[in-house]
């Protein structure tokens, strides 16, 4: 059939089964724009380039769908450089189509013409100049594959004028041209048996659990290993939901604001078991004083994730969910075998951990002043908002949050009981992510409540997404926890810098957070009193036919504790003032 | 000599072999590409965002016109060999990577050199280009331009030699390597 490049490209995308797309048309993507009309397809316009590619993200993070979005060239291609990097770090499958100026003009500076696929090879998986029309369905095929496949990630397919205007045949085949691209799937059982060597011997295990959980939908796996060691696990930013917080054997998140029995856990183990994970800095602190009598089992699906960072003893190239099964299967056949995994003497060793991480965990729990205190006066605790947010949420509820304290907060204080029930932006630490994110999420799942924790920083730097929520009926609730400044940054400067603030001040008044609220045609509240927090809390969530912003006026000063400062050992973990004596008796 | 494959899983070569033999101050990865737009500026950028030196680097048309073959010379100093070739195995573009010990392979370089001379080439300059097994190329009056492919330390050598003359211009193409016949095939 003939069609346009345009009709092409719109046709291959229905027929990959894009539902929605994110994005603001433009001069260079005009003619992509026109047969999007008669599409099948939602697309959902955006106020700024940014928020179309957090929103794919947050979409993608919630549905395990690629999330779509289409910019134009110039300065829409690179206002959506931030979201590519952003998902390029926290392996989101994002699939970006871009605007490109027509081909005989590429290299003469052209109006809006930027080289796209050189400014995104450093921050995606892959991109494909289109230079001829015929080729438009094998590389949106490829796209959504490379993007969605292996270790996802985001890809751009940058779209010149006359390659859209062009006319061509059209045929869908499932013909793939990638002779370079092989992605792992199966483990290799010889590393199996050795990995389950090493935790049939384990007298202190821990299980580390990241983002390659979630991305391979092996929360159920996970849960099966955990059932059949009851091994301790942590999960990291990126796999909160990956298995229930109320588990006791859950120890929570590590990392630089992570627990104290996670961080203490990790450091005092014999053996590591990283599934998906890829030892960040942020979880390691300093690498060299990292679990440093722990052997190490590492599962990824990326080959260059083992060894980049600390070695194995074990590595395992694999996508999660099968690596996990080939454990759980081979458990299963020793114990068809009456053999046991194992031996009394490692039972008991590992009897004993358990009880004292359990003390870890009763003795250093998410401290803060007036916590459980009805009587507390003074200004409300921002961890006060999450826990009241999440008491009053239901197990379905969708937690997005932007970068800096409230995301610690969040992560640190939300229980957790689903997988994809959680979206930051964590590699990246990109501030702002959060309006648009749960816009994305909400989309993605229009049935779920979708609730944003986010900074007053990091709401000021995207909320304009909201008034795309107003007119597209996207009704989230984004909670504000109000402290007037950039907190992390100050917090910084309060422990590191002499409390000397550089340029950390924003004001609590300024703007008017309810009145911006309400001139985006969303519902907004002011919360100054501890006392009427649940309150708010409960009208916010009777309300869902709009968006709600809930400005939190929280106490201005507070930390986020634990913390493990910046290139410091683990073992060197601050824990809350109201805590340091007791840690100093424990020590 | 081992091969990567795309999993990054090595094929062949002991471990132990490694143990005994010192470790090179350079290696040389022979990878082949399919032959599309912008696949230097990607391998290039990689090394550039990761930190990795690359010593010399060559690209030329493989037997096959779908594929091109990259010659780098990658500083041993400057990150770890096996994560160089696991990163540069998650180039899309990027089909097969051939790591070569500089024991196991056969260097080759090419130089390029005009050199000032009064009328004549001076004799010691006409034995090391006989010794090199160099050529000349072009000569005038003022000039000559010789030419010499040969091992990269050989031509370190002769570049050494070459100082002592006027060099108007000197360019060297990096090294490119195939395995020694004894591992071919292996």
């Amino acid at each position: 059939m003939e069609l346009t490049g345009a009709q092409s490209l719109i046709k291959s995308l229905e027929q990959v089964g894009v539902e929605v797309l994110f994005g603001l048309p433009g001069g260079a993507i005009l003619p992509v724009y026109d047969p999007l009309i008669e599409s099948s397809m939602r697309h959902i316009l955006v106020r700024h380039e940014q928020g179309a590619g957090h929103a794919a993200e947050g979409y993608a993070q919630v549905t395990g769908r690629p999330g779509v979005a289409m910019v134009t060239s110039g300065p829409g291609a690179t206002n959506i450089v931030t979201p590519l990097a952003d998902a390029f770090m926290d392996s989101v499958p994002l699939v970006v189509i871009s605007g490109q100026v027509a081909t005989s003009a590429i290299g003469t500076d052209a109006f809006q013409e930027v080289d796209f696929t050189g400014i995104t090879q450093g921050v995606t998986k892959h991109n494909w100049l289109v230079t001829d029309p015929d080729e438009i369905p094998r590389i949106i095929r490829e796209a959504f594959y490379v993007a969605t496949t292996g270790r996802p990630g985001p890809v751009v397919v940058d779209f010149p004028k006359d390659v859209a205007n062009a006319k061509t045949d059209w045929s869908w085949s499932d013909e793939i041209d990638l002779p370079g691209y092989h992605p792992p799937a199966k483990p290799d059982m010889a590393a199996v048996r050795k990995a389950l060597e090493l935790i049939s011997q384990a007298e202190r295990p821990v299980v580390y659990v990241g983002g390659g959980v979630i991305k391979a939908n092996a929360a159920a796996e996970l849960a099966e290993f955990i059932n059949m060691t009851d091994f301790p696990l942590v999960t990291t930013l990126m796999a909160r939901g990956a298995f229930p917080d109320a588990d006791p054997r859950h120890l929570g998140m590590p990392g630089m604001h992570g627990s104290y029995a996670a961080v203490t856990a990790i450091q005092k183990s014999d053996l590591l078991i990283s599934f998906g994970a890829r030892f960040d800095d942020r979880v390691t602190g300093k690498l060299s004083a990292f679990a440093p009598k722990a052997k190490v089992i590492h599962v990824d699906i990326d080959p260059a994730e083992i060894g980049k960072v600390r070695r194995p003893d074990v590595p395992v190239v694999a996508d999660c969910a099968l690596a996990i099964r080939a454990m759980t299967d081979e458990m299963k056949k020793m114990s068809a075998s009456k053999k046991s995994l194992f031996d009394a003497k490692t039972k008991k060793a590992q009897l004993a951990w358990r009880e004292q991480l359990a003390e870890w965990k009763a003795l250093f729990p998410f401290a803060y002043d007036g916590k459980g205190d009805a009587s507390h006066s003074g200004p409300i605790k921002p961890q006060q908002v999450v826990e009241e947010l999440s008491a009053a949420a239901d197990e379905d509820t969708i937690l997005v949050t932007g970068v800096g304290q409230h995301q610690m907060w969040a992560s640190q204080l939300w229980s957790f009981s689903k997988p994809r029930s959680w979206v930051s932006s964590g590699g990246l630490g990109t501030m702002g992510f959060a309006v648009p994110a749960a816009m994305g999420a909400k989309v993605g799942q229009p049935s779920k409540t979708v609730w944003a924790v986010d900074g007053d920083g990091c709401f000021q730097m995207t909320a304009q997404e909201l008034i795309t929520c107003s007119q597209e009926q996207i009704p989230v609730k984004i909670a504000i926890l109000n402290n007037a400044y950039l907190g992390m940054v100050r917090q910084w400067q309060q422990m590191f810098y002499e409390e000397r603030y550089s340029e950390v001040y924003l004001s609590a008044d300024l703007p008017d957070y309810v009145k911006w609220a309400e001139s985006m045609g969303c519902v907004g509240f002011r919360v100054d009193d501890p006392g009427e927090v649940s309150s708010v809390i409960e009208k916010a969530n009777s309300i869902h036919d709009k968006p709600v912003v809930v400005d939190f006026r929280t106490d201005s000063m507070e930390k986020v504790f634990p913390m493990v400062p910046a290139g410091a050992s683990n073992d060197d973990i601050l824990v809350h003032p109201s805590l340091r004596e007791r840690l100093a008796k424990e020590a | 000599m081992s091969v990567m494959s795309a999993q990054g899983k090595q094929i062949r070569e002991e471990e132990a072999t490694e143990l005994i033999r010192p470790r090179p101050s350079h290696h040389l990865l022979a990878i082949k590409v399919e032959n599309k737009f912008g696949v230097l500026s990607r391998v290039a950028g990689l090394f550039a965002r990761r930190g990795f030196n690359i010593v010399s680097l060559a690209v030329a048309p493989t037997e096959d016109e779908r594929f091109s073959r990259i010659s780098i010379v990658v500083d041993a100093e400057s990150a770890p060999l096996e994560q160089v070739v696991s990163q540069l195995n998650k180039l899309i573009n990027v089909v097969e990577i051939k790591q070569l010990h500089p024991d196991d392979a056969i260097e080759a370089e090419l130089l390029l050199a005009t050199l000032k001379i009064d009328k004549a080439v001076p004799p010691p300059l006409k034995e090391a280009i006989i010794k090199y097994k160099a050529n000349i190329l072009e000569q005038s009056d003022s000039f000559v331009t010789v030419s010499c492919a040969a091992a990269p330390t050989k031509l370190d050598e002769l570049e050494n030699l070459l100082q002592s003359y006027s060099i108007v211009a000197l360019h060297r193409t990096g090294q490119i390597a195939l395995p020694k016949l004894e591992f071919l095939g292996k």
